[in-house]
């Protein structure tokens, strides 16, 4: 099994990426990969807790819960978040907050690496 | 495997959004991503400015007196401060009609590095060594 990690950089809502992003850690997860994911710029709104599940929109919160039950590793930019008014204590239990530097050591250690821009 | 390398590729123009100062920091990120590694491994980056991405190098922008924020400039010159190889697209700069004595360098601040401003060739054989690319 491989070691997969992904940076996302969009947003949650105005684009599908993130959404995609989502979708492929879990069919990757599911087949048994180590899956690793950064998120960045607007990508931090994924990591906020108490979502609405509006059927119009996008959603995260619990898919991200899902990933991280089966192991998926996500970290947000704490930079990024505090940034867009994201504090810490709204963050989805155990979603990680760190620096670029994490996104690099998890890179160094991958077979794939996708990197999914932003806007 | 001890070292990896990785090509940040910038292809955006400055401020327009957040894309092109993301590529830099990231690439900067790699003064301390040692923290998290074993010794002996290390990441090699290199920065290849292409496209629109070339307008970030240039110098004197007035991002504070506009906007407020740090210029892009100054993400430009740290990262030569900091050593990063940055490759600069020749027939980009070209295109744009954009001299090379509009370009930023990081003398002030005694950096080393100075921007290699090189033919798409050269940064194709990079993005071809390179173990993985990120574009920014």
């Amino acid at each position: 099994m491989g070691i997969l990690t992904i940076g996302c950089f969009s947003s949650l809502v105005g684009s599908k990426s993130l959404d995609f992003t989502l979708k492929l850690a879990k069919t990757a997860a599911d087949k048994g990969h180590k899956v690793n994911i950064w998120l960045s710029s607007n990508g931090t709104m994924i990591g906020k807790a108490h979502q609405k599940h509006l059927k119009d929109y996008s959603t995260a919160e619990k898919p991200v819960r899902e990933l991280l039950e089966k192991g998926v590793e996500i970290c947000e930019c704490e930079a990024c978040a505090l940034a867009r008014g994201i504090q810490k204590p709204e963050a989805i239990e155990g979603v990680q907050w760190n620096a670029m530097h994490w996104y690099l050591a998890k890179i160094y250690s991958s077979d794939r690496v996708l990197h999914v821009g932003g806007e | 495997m001890s070292d990896i390398k990785l090509a940040y590729i910038i292809q955006r123009p400055p401020y327009k959004s957040e894309t092109s100062t993301l590529g830099y920091t990231h690439a900067i990120s790699y003064q301390v991503v040692e923290m998290l590694l074993e010794d002996g491994q290390n990441v090699i980056p290199t920065v290849c400015m292409v496209g629109e991405g070339v307008l970030n190098l240039i110098k004197d922008q007035k991002a504070m007196e506009n906007y407020g924020v740090t210029s892009i400039e100054s993400h430009g010159k740290n990262s030569l401060l900091v050593d990063l190889d940055m490759l600069v697209c020749k027939e980009d700069l070209e295109r744009f009609g954009i001299a090379e004595d509009r370009l930023l360098d990081a003398e002030d601040m005694g950096a080393d590095k100075k921007l290699q401003i090189v033919p798409y060739a050269e940064i194709q054989k990079v993005m071809e060594d390179s173990h993985h690319l990120l574009f920014f």
